[in-house]
């Protein structure tokens, strides 16, 4: 049941891009089609999936408090926290690489549709962003760490999905000249925010 | 023969983030803390200074590098030079500023992968000396500020009737009116979806008058 609170609480209530605005950049690039904004969704869903756990890993076994006293006594007392940005990213940063070579060596086809967007990832706030939350909320277990950057990632694909499809079909409104392209996109956006913060109190 | 610092080039590298080519509503880049932080004036004028900072060491010290850095591996190269610029960031409003900090939250730590820094590294300082990208950068977050500063005025008025500004401290401002005539502040204002459309309208406004600006196709 906590597991299920989290996605969902994830996907809906702390949405990335309408409560956080994490991703923001990608979100406004990449969502004129809903093909490649569904790609690049997918990609996030994936990256966040895979780091989140890792980064968990890494912040309760060695950067935390306390956290190296499985190397001896000695270490008990350290404190590596400082360095978490920088080993965050490091993180990120190398497994968008590793993912990047291993769908193209396994799935061409894949590569083919997300192949562009892989890159670009690494420098995706959302990314980050789930790590460093990650760490502020300190979640009980591996477990609930995953689950929650799978449902972030959910929320995020959701929210481009949905923004991209508006937009296809907002190209055949008459939009005031200054607003057309960017301007009405960030309204639309926080109309759907609106829209989002219903979900706002539900528990689980 | 150098040209000088305030030659025609160099003042409008500076000039042209400020509205022609604003980070934030022309280029589209860093909107994430944009948004977030705006909620009040003070947090967006520490993450102003903040992403200056930042992006002035970045740009410059990629700059110096530019020769050096292999293309292949450049990004990763980029994100430790920022990240490292970052954490320094992050310790000093920790230890100066803890209430700021504490506000500003994963914020901090998110301009590592604020865009507006790795887009200028790449567009600017990969292919320019270090003095031009010293402007740029200075240009660039200043435009940046501005709007983050823009957004958070009005949120902060309307939102809570307060104006938090740095050193000065809280102002009250519509506090009075709200007393004693039952104007209610609009709550909507300091909620997330209220930054998108602020941001929006500061678009429209600037686009309005500056036409050059629109977009043709959307």
């Amino acid at each position: 049941m906590e597991y299920f609170n989290i996605f969902v609480k994830g996907i809906f209530i702390e949405n990335m891009i309408f409560a956080y605005f994490l991703g923001m950049c990608s979100y406004l690039a990449v969502s004129k089609t809903v093909t490649t904004a569904n790609g690049l969704g997918l990609a996030v869903i994936f990256v966040l999936g895979v780091t989140v756990p890792i980064n968990y890993l890494l912040e309760n076994y060695v950067l935390k408090e306390g956290a190296l006293s499985w190397l001896g006594e000695e270490y008990a007392t350290m404190d590596l926290s400082f360095l978490s940005f920088i080993m965050f990213i490091a993180v990120i940063a190398s497994t968008v690489q590793i993912v990047e070579m291993a769908v193209e060596k396994f799935a061409p086809a894949l590569y083919g549709a997300l192949g562009i967007f892989l890159p670009l990832i690494a420098v995706n706030c959302s990314i980050l962003g789930g790590a460093l939350f990650m760490q502020e909320r300190q979640y009980a277990n591996i477990g609930e760490a995953s689950v929650f950057g799978l449902g972030s990632g959910v929320g995020w694909w959701l929210a481009i999905v949905a923004i991209a499809a508006i937009r296809e079909k907002i190209k055949y409104s008459h939009v005031p000249g200054p607003l057309r392209g960017l301007g009405i996109t960030f309204i639309i956006c926080g109309l759907m925010g609106v829209a989002f913060m219903s979900f706002m109190g539900i528990e689980l | 023969m150098s040209e000088s610092l305030f030659s025609k080039k160099n003042m409008k590298l500076i000039k042209d983030p400020l509205n022609d080519d604003n980070p934030i509503t022309v280029q589209v880049l860093g909107i994430c803390s944009a948004l977030a932080i705006t909620v009040k004036v003070e947090t967006a004028f520490v993450m102003a200074i903040s992403v200056l900072f930042v992006l002035i060491g970045a740009n410059v010290i990629v700059s110096l590098l530019r020769k050096v850095i292999p293309s292949r591996i450049r990004i990763i190269v980029q994100l430790v030079i920022v990240a490292s610029l970052v954490i320094l960031v992050d310790q000093v409003l920790k230890a100066f500023v803890y209430d700021v900090s504490k506000q500003l939250s994963v914020f901090v730590g998110l301009i590592i992968t604020n865009c507006i820094i790795m887009g200028r590294l790449e567009a600017f300082a990969l292919g320019n000396k270090p003095g031009a990208s010293f402007l740029d950068a200075v240009g660039n977050a200043f435009g940046y500020g501005i709007i983050l500063i823009v957004v958070a005025f009005f949120r902060e008025l309307f939102g809570s009737g307060t104006l938090t500004l740095p050193v000065v401290g809280k102002i009250e401002i519509l506090t009075s009116l709200a007393n004693n005539t039952g104007y209610e502040h609009n709550g909507l204002m300091i909620l997330p979806p209220m930054a998108l459309i602020t941001v929006g309208i500061y678009i429209w406004i600037q686009r309005s008058r500056n036409r050059k600006l629109i977009e043709e196709n959307h």
